[in-house]
């Protein structure tokens, strides 16, 4: 197992929490795919969230209640009542699957894709796509190594970047695993990987990074980010 | 209701869920499916114009509330959330958006909550109760554009489009929205 893998074992907890905006287009079903991925992958490793995305849905069942309907509310009784199987009792026993690395959804995603394969950006840093269904965003899994920083790069729209192994930080916060970093158009910085080991996080954004490193630019349409 | 007969309260919901996720009780499905499926045919309304489609959706949404009843436990939230859960996931598939992505609880990198007090399960009915009050408490304009939202299917842009206003104004509508439900709900 790499270091990164280690460090995964002790008890996950997260301090920096996904956006009330994200969690109730998650909770309402309007958010994409692609932010979804990093949106329920970060609640895998979050009770907060979790407990916040419950009291979202309920303002969706307090609509659905509301409801004000006329109409023959018994229609497709008489369809439905046959249809009443016993309901099966292994509902719940669907086998899941994760490593040390990555919960759920997120290893599905991977092992789709044939698992983790790396390919280099040069300066050491590495990423991997990952294929969705969803053209609005991109996803992919960054490895910094230790102590280096994250490629140079202006944020073009919505950024979520989830911290799965290691951690980073700037001069104002640190990112260990499970936790969110939630940015937007304006921000440009410039975090580094912190020195005791290589950082692995997921990716999220809204249009393709636009790296300022000038060779990294220039490489840019080679290595398809 | 139209026929004057008593509407059910959330509570009763509950009770019966529980009836129908415990003992597969199909009367108690039965009501439930009465009180839910004309308002379930409404959310599925917005997927299209296609009013057969919007039926038949709304009659797979509530038979997969059949089929998953017993994962529904009335100790963790009120059964019309449980139910608005699943209705979504019905639309979204129809919606053909690809795959709705979840965590998992069975997932062994799951982080799980810490255990649940005797007294939770008391205090989510409460919510319920709390969550009335605090929807109230919101302005109109706010309540249509959370509505928006959660029942028509309108991520902020589409939000913003529809009510002719700018998306910052969407934006922090839902944020004054949120700052006085919590401030309620956690208040009580």
């Amino acid at each position: 197992m790499s270091e990164a893998a280690r460090n995964t074992q002790g008890r996950v907890t997260v301090l920096h929490h996904l956006s009330d905006e994200l969690l109730m287009s998650y909770a309402a079903g309007t958010l994409s795919e692609g932010w979804s991925i990093g949106v329920a992958t970060h609640m895998s490793f979050c009770p907060v969230c979790r407990q916040r995305l419950s009291e979202f849905e309920s303002i969706g069942g307090h609509f659905l209640e509301c409801e004000e309907v006329e109409g023959d509310e018994t229609s497709g009784w008489e369809e439905i009542q046959k249809r009443l199987d016993v309901p099966s009792s292994n509902v719940t026993d669907i086998a899941v699957r994760s490593d040390a690395l990555m919960p759920q959804p997120l290893f599905s995603y991977v092992e789709a894709a044939g698992g983790l394969r790396w390919r280099s950006l040069g300066s050491g840093a590495s990423q991997m796509k990952v294929p969705t269904s969803d053209p609005s965003t991109i996803v992919r899994l960054l490895k910094i190594p230790a102590g280096k920083p994250v490629p140079e790069h202006g944020h073009s729209g919505r950024e979520v970047t989830l911290v799965l192994a290691g951690s980073f930080g700037d001069s104002v916060s640190v990112f260990n695993r499970g936790d969110v970093e939630l940015a937007d158009d304006d921000l440009t910085h410039q975090p580094k990987a912190t020195p005791e080991e290589d950082c692995i996080c997921l990716a999220i954004t809204e249009a393709p990074l636009r790296f300022t490193s000038r060779i990294v630019r220039f490489l840019q349409p080679f290595l398809g980010i | 209701m139209a026929d004057g007969r008593k509407a059910l309260e959330p509570g009763d919901i509950n009770a019966l869920m529980a009836a129908v996720a415990e003992r597969q009780d199909v009367d108690a499905y039965q009501l439930l499916y009465k009180h839910f499926v004309p308002k379930v045919r409404a959310y599925m309304s917005k997927i299209g114009s296609d009013r057969a489609f919007a039926d038949e959706m709304a009659q797979e949404a509530m038979l997969t509330v059949w089929r998953k009843a017993r994962l529904f436990d009335p100790g963790r939230g009120q059964a019309s959330t449980w139910i608005y859960t699943i209705a979504r996931n019905v639309r979204i598939d129809a919606l053909r958006r690809g795959p709705r992505p979840t965590f998992d609880p069975n997932d062994p990198a799951f982080v799980p909550e810490d255990e649940l007090g005797a007294d939770v399960a008391f205090e989510r009915q409460q919510d319920a109760d709390r969550l009335r009050v605090a929807m109230a408490s919101l302005k109109p304009d706010e309540i249509k554009t959370l509505r928006l939202s959660f029942f028509e299917d309108m991520a902020h842009p589409a939000i913003a489009a529809a009510l002719d206003i700018p998306i910052g104004t969407v934006k922090s509508r839902i944020r004054n929205a949120c700052l006085k439900l919590r401030a309620i709900l956690k208040d009580a």
